[in-house]
This record gives structure tokens, C-alpha cells and sequence, in this order.
């Protein structure tokens, strides 16, 4: 990993080129550099606010969109509650804007795309195995990849339209759409796809909570402690 | 880049706290939790805590062993890299000071890295684990340290950012160079001062 370590760049501009809707909590801000993205799937960059007086207020989002050669790139933000920075986000910025970005940043939370991968996304968790399952696919490379979302209900599901593919199954913990065979529960053993690949390394990604139980999950149905690498979503608004 | 973002404010800084560092935030009563890692379950039966390295007595401590030792208190605040304070908070454990005499630290000794029970690791200069300013704490608030927190025992280094209070901590290795840990080779700053903001490679 540590080859490819970024040194996390200097803050730039980044101008917002698209907003869209993800859930009634939830939006993707694509953002356009001057230079191509130079991001990791699983990388996030810190999104900074300035203030007149220079009061900043300075908050990571992860990547949501796949390596590739575009100077784009997509940031999925949840509103939070009072949170500073992401109810700016969602209510005051427009398409046009200029933010402040720094980054990609992470090491470690990183898929490159070329071995087999166990992402288990609860809830927002899901952004970041979202850049990996796109770079999957982008490369033709589906096979390596296996994803379980847990959402609490349909309208909870992030790239709803996009997420469904052989790669994917989904877990809802509260209510499910019509007709779905699973009966609400939370992630349990029979949820992870079975055999694991050989070398495969599980991505965990959710609340800490979340990121706990999957974990534990992961740990009974056989996957050892040291191939599960772990992001926890704190309430970092 | 001197500019401000159209439109934004900021809030509450007429009445910010002036224990919060420049960026941070103060997160209240929660205390989150960012872990890289599985949560490993350590039982304080077999647990240990070892300082290896440049020292004249390289030593390995029980559970038993390490609450021998004089308690030490520390009461203040501590500050996340991803922005959040906790304020006000009370760790009880063991001086490093107190281990560090103990092993008899060689004098060309500048560094250590810390070492968990996970496969976590983060460097330090010797100048920040020494003089008072960081412990080994199993109490938080007067409780057992949990261990979604790191407990049994996690390191702590309250004046810096708080990748540096190594949870689950296991032991310390004496260097005479600094050796970048777990997240100092993902990208973050080697000695992660919040007052500075060194949060970043390069900061």
C-alpha cells in the first residue's frame, strides 16, 4: 500500500458541475478539477468552507465514482443534522460553485482493482465500495467483486438505479420492497456469498456499530480479522 | 488561496471554545469512533504491554504488573484528525515516563512506534511520549476503558491528534529514527500537532 500512499496534495478549487439526489438525506456532488482525479477507489477528499473572516470549517467525503482519466469526480454527501459543513452542502450550494478540495487521502481503505473483494456497505457506508464496484465494472473486471448493502428501507438505498447487478445483493433491515423473497433482518452469516475467493479482503464500511456487527458476521463465516479492512462513518457533519 | 466559498458563514465562533484547536469542532457528550481495523477482544488475563528497542532492560508487563505502578491521571481535552474535540475528559493509566525509567532509555534514542494487539502502528518522537505529556490508560471517566475505545489499554498522547493514542496498544519499540506507523504511510502527518493543523503529509 504504501506505494501508493499519496502525499495529500495542496487545497484546490473544484467547481460543482452536477448535484443529484440520492435518498431524501442524501446527494452526489460531481465536482470538476483542472487536472484529472487522481483518486483510488475508496480515497476521500476534505472538502474546505471559508468564511469571509477565514473561518474554515473542513469535513472528508468519500469518492464515490471509479478511477478514470476525467478531471470529474463524485463526492455522495449525507445530511446531517446540524452538521456545519454538510447542511451547507446540501442547502446553499449550486451548480457553478467553487469548493475548496484536498486530497485523494487514504491509504488503506483502498481497492485497486485487481484482486478478489468482499464489500459489506451499511447505509452512507456504501459510497466508498460504490467507487470500487464502478471501477470493477468500468474494467471489466465484475468477477472479482462481491457487494452486500443492509439499508433500512428501499428509499434508503443509495444508487438505487445503478447498484443492482450480478455483484450485488441487498439487505434490508426494517422494510423491503414488494415482493422481495428476504423478510427484514439485520446482515447476518447466510448474507455473505460464500465460497470467499482465494486472497479476497473484505471491505467494511457503515457506523461503527455497523462496521462491529458486519465485522463480526464476516469473522463467523470464516474470513480472518487480518483481511478485513474497516472505515467507519463517524457523525462528522 | 485566500478565498471564501459564496455564501457561507460559519456558525457559533462568537462562543467558540478557546481549548479547540484551529479546524475542530467540539463533539459533546459522543465520542466517535473511528477504527481501521477489526475490534479485537483482549482478555486482560493474557494481555500484555512491552517496550522493546533501544532501552537497557527490554520489559514485558502484565495486567497486573502494569496497575503496580503509581496511577496517573490525565484531565483535558483530545482532538481527532477527522475534526471532532472531546472536551474535558478524564483518562487514568500509567505514565510513560514511569515505564520508559523503568526500561532505562539508551541515549541515542530520538523515536518510538508504538505497536498494537491489532496490527496497528504509529510513530512519535521520544520529546512527545516523555515529560508528563503521554500514558498507557485503561479508565475513561472513572469507568474500564471500552473497547470499541481501544481498552483494555490504549496509549495516549493527548496533545496530539488522536491517530497517535494507538488503541489496543501493545507495546512501544525505541528507535533512533522516526519510522512512519499505519496512517502516517497512508498519507498523514508524522507528528499530527493540532494546534498546527499538521493533519496531512505536508502540512
Amino acid at each position: 500500500m504504501t506505494a501508493h500512499a499519496p502525499s495529500a496534495k495542496l487545497w484546490q478549487n473544484a467547481r460543482v458541475v452536477a448535484i443529484r439526489p440520492e435518498t431524501a438525506r442524501a446527494k452526489t456532488f460531481r465536482f470538476a478539477l483542472t487536472e484529472r482525479s487522481a483518486h483510488l477507489a475508496g480515497q476521500h477528499y476534505v472538502v474546505r468552507l471559508t468564511a469571509p473572516d477565514g473561518y474554515t470549517a473542513a469535513r472528508s467525503y468519500s469518492i464515490a465514482s471509479a478511477p478514470d482519466e476525467s478531471p470529474e469526480f463524485e463526492l455522495t454527501v449525507e445530511r446531517l443534522d446540524g452538521g456545519e459543513v454538510s447542511t451547507f452542502l446540501h442547502d446553499d450550494v449550486t451548480v457553478g460553485d467553487e469548493l475548496e478540495i484536498r486530497g485523494p487521502i487514504g491509504g488503506w481503505f483502498v481497492w485497486n482493482g485487481d484482486s478478489p473483494a468482499l464489500l459489506v456497505g451499511g447505509g452512507s457506508g456504501v459510497v466508498p465500495l460504490m467507487a470500487m464496484l464502478r471501477l470493477a465494472r468500468r474494467t471489466d473486471m465484475s468477477g472479482l467483486v462481491r457487494l452486500v448493502v443492509s439499508v433500512r428501507t428501499p428509499d434508503d438505498l443509495y444508487y438505487a438505479d445503478e447498484i443492482v447487478g450480478p455483484e450485488t445483493r441487498l439487505i434490508y433491515t426494517r422494510a423491503t420492497p414488494p415482493a422481495f423473497s428476504r423478510p427484514p433482518a439485520r446482515l447476518a452469516r447466510d448474507d455473505i456469498p460464500q465460497p470467499f475467493a482465494p486472497g479476497v479482503r473484505a471491505y467494511v464500511c457503515g457506523s461503527s456499530g455497523f462496521a462491529d456487527a458486519a465485522s463480526d458476521v464476516l469473522v463467523a463465516a470464516g474470513m480472518p480479522t487480518e483481511r478485513i479492512r474497516v472505515e467507519r462513518f463517524g457523525p462528522t457533519g | 488561496m485566500a478565498r471564501f466559498t459564496r455564501g457561507f458563514a460559519g456558525r457559533g465562533r462568537a462562543n467558540r471554545d478557546p481549548r479547540l484547536p484551529p479546524g475542530q469542532y467540539d463533539t459533546g457528550h459522543s465520542w466517535p469512533v473511528l477504527t481501521a481495523e477489526v475490534t479485537p477482544r483482549l482478555d486482560i488475563a493474557t494481555w500484555t504491554f512491552r517496550i522493546e528497542g533501544l532501552v537497557e532492560r527490554p520489559t514485558t508487563w502484565t495486567w497486573d504488573e502494569m496497575h503496580a505502578f503509581p496511577p496517573s491521571t490525565y484531565s483535558g481535552d483530545i482532538h481527532c484528525v477527522t475534526t471532532w474535540s472531546k472536551l474535558g475528559v478524564n483518562f487514568t493509566g500509567v505514565s510513560l515516563d514511569t515505564l520508559l525509567d523503568a526500561v532505562g532509555v539508551q541515549t541515542n534514542a530520538t523515536h518510538v512506534l508504538a505497536f498494537s494487539h491489532t496490527a496497528y502502528t504509529t510513530n512519535l518522537p521520544l520529546a512527545d511520549v516523555t515529560g508528563g505529556k503521554a500514558w498507557v490508560a485503561w479508565d475513561f471517566d472513572g469507568r474500564p476503558l471500552e473497547p470499541q475505545h481501544g481498552g483494555p489499554a490504549r496509549l495516549l498522547v493527548p496533545h496530539l491528534y488522536f491517530w497517535k493514542s494507538a488503541k489496543f496498544v501493545a507495546g512501544l519499540r525505541v528507535l533512533d529514527h522516526d519510522e512512519p506507523g499505519f496512517w502516517e504511510q497512508n498519507g498523514y502527518h508524522d507528528r499530527g500537532d493540532p494546534w498546527l493543523e499538521q493533519r496531512y503529509q505536508g502540512d
